[in-house]
């Protein structure tokens, strides 16, 4: 479980992250939600320590992340894995090796273990075979399930993705959210999701933070959302067309 | 200030860079890789530009030692202590700067704008150490290698070209790169060398491991880090050659 109490994040003048507490629940799929610049990358951020807090607390099952020592804060690291909006795969080697990397660092297993992990992690993500592929070789949705594969690699008990759907057809998006959510469920590992993608929302949100101007606004699951009244949480959950009409549908109009 | 800024920053850098390695024998496999991408890929320009200036300066010499009060055997001498003293250690490690240098600057600031840098401080990993290290190491092992086959090659160029335009008949020019040697200038050279090898590697690290924002800024950082580099290599010549030849 990772427990965010009362942060904040200002650059300059600009009030970036403003008094956000949440609890993202171990086993569940914890999404944060919100316009483009409202804040949501940059509490992910502030959470896996790329930023540092201005005031709050950042606990990962008790631990205060922010005050911890270098050496602390990466043995909290070595539990979490992460899937970057782009990917962030190591150009300079193949999928196996990218997959492999968190294990030649951080584990003694033996080359034919690691192959064999490897090899699962691929499988999960259904790029089996893939393995001799550099990042260049590969398709947009090739390359997060790649990066997906290599942030459970090392087994972590947080996992952090960064706009997971973002850039992907709607079928390649429900692929990944079905990966995340079955691997949470399967390692029960906090997951924490940022996205705009509502179908993600209602499919896989099973507690939901909504951030506005870089406040909390609103929490409750992916179902709830298609039924709040908050009117900023409506505008932002009905800005298309298609999501007025299921919305209508939905109230029976 | 901005100077201050920069200096402090480099050396916070270099602190993380030398702490002690997560996994020893991956960093050494990363040493080894480092050898052999900015190391013995620059061997084929070493070669050439030390054989051709090797000729060139012995054919130069030639030309200029008009006066029978010369002897022809000091275009031997000439090449030598030019190779030997300038040209290797410093001249081509200033080409060294320009490849090494844009090289280093542009892999390591495209890993930073495409969060590589940040995966690989989320995996708890010290990027500066795991990225900057290996570059470090394996250009300051393998530059004095390079730099001795460019000795050689550069004093073998003289003595062909030196042989083959007439400038000079191969015993002069033999006796001319034996003659008045003393052993301390290569410890100088090799100084200089291993010195420069440390200023190219890290201070173009260093840039490209504050790389901000896109494609256009990794360009930036790869023209300041062979600018800033070339500029210290020459600095820190006249300081060395201060302090071993007076």
């Amino acid at each position: 479980m990772i427990e965010i109490k009362n942060i904040s994040k200002s650059f300059g003048e600009r009030l970036v992250v403003d008094d956000v507490s949440f609890v993202f629940e171990q086993g569940k799929t914890n999404l944060i939600i919100g316009e483009s610049g409202s804040g949501k990358t940059t509490i992910m951020k502030l959470m896996v320590g790329l930023h540092e807090i201005d005031k709050g607390e950042i606990l990962y099952d008790g631990q205060n992340f922010p005050t911890l020592g270098v050496k602390d804060k990466q043995e909290v690291r070595k539990k979490i894995g992460m899937l970057f909006q782009g990917g962030a795969l190591f150009d300079s080697q193949t999928l196996e090796e990218n997959v492999r990397f968190p294990l030649d660092m951080f584990t003694e297993m033996s080359p034919e273990e690691k192959m064999e992990r490897v090899n699962v992690c691929l499988e999960k993500v259904q790029l089996t075979g893939k393995n001799k592929l550099y990042p260049g070789e590969l398709s947009g949705g090739m390359k997060k399930r790649a990066a997906l594969a290599r942030a459970i690699a090392n087994e972590p008990q947080y996992l952090f993705c960064d706009e997971p759907n973002s850039g992907l057809d709607p079928k390649t998006s429900i692929v990944i959210d079905n990966l995340i959510l079955s691997l949470t469920r399967e390692l029960n590992i906090t997951t924490i999701v940022i996205t705009h993608d509502m179908n993600s929302v209602v499919e896989i949100g099973e507690n939901v933070l909504y951030i506005y101007k870089g406040k909390p606004w609103w929490t409750g699951n992916g179902k709830d959302i298609l039924k709040t009244t908050n009117p900023e949480l409506l505008d932002f959950v009905f800005a298309s067309g298609f999501m007025k009409e299921v919305y209508n549908a939905v109230k029976g109009k | 200030m901005n100077l201050f800024f920069h200096l402090g920053r480099y050396f916070l850098l270099i602190k993380r860079v030398f702490s002690k390695p997560e996994k020893m024998s991956v960093y050494m496999k990363q040493i080894v890789h480092e050898i052999d991408n900015i190391g013995i890929s620059s061997l084929p320009i070493i070669a050439i530009i030390s054989f051709f200036m090797g000729g060139v300066i012995t054919i130069q010499s030639a030309f200029g030692f008009t006066s029978p009060l010369v002897p022809l055997y000091a275009v031997g001498f000439t090449v030598r202590e030019s190779m030997l003293l300038e040209f290797c250690p410093t001249i081509v490690c200033l080409i060294l700067a320009g490849k090494m240098g844009s090289n280093i600057a542009s892999e390591i600031g495209s890993m930073r704008i495409t969060e590589q840098i940040d995966a690989l401080e989320i995996m708890g990993i010290n990027s500066a150490g795991y990225l900057i290290l290996p570059k470090i190491l394996g250009g300051v092992l393998i530059l004095p290698f390079l730099i001795a086959i460019s000795m050689f090659l550069g004093i073998f160029g003289g003595y062909v070209m030196g042989v083959a335009t007439h400038a000079c008949t191969s015993y002069e020019y033999i006796y001319g790169i034996q003659a008045f040697f003393e052993p301390w200038k290569l410890y100088y050279s090799f100084t200089k060398v291993i010195t420069f090898a440390f200023l190219i590697t890290s201070i173009s690290a260093y840039f490209g491991y504050y790389t901000h924002g896109g494609a256009l800024e990794v360009g930036k950082s790869s023209t300041a880090a062979v600018v800033y580099s070339s500029i210290l290599i020459l600095i820190f010549n006249f300081l060395l050659t201060q302090l071993f030849l007076t």
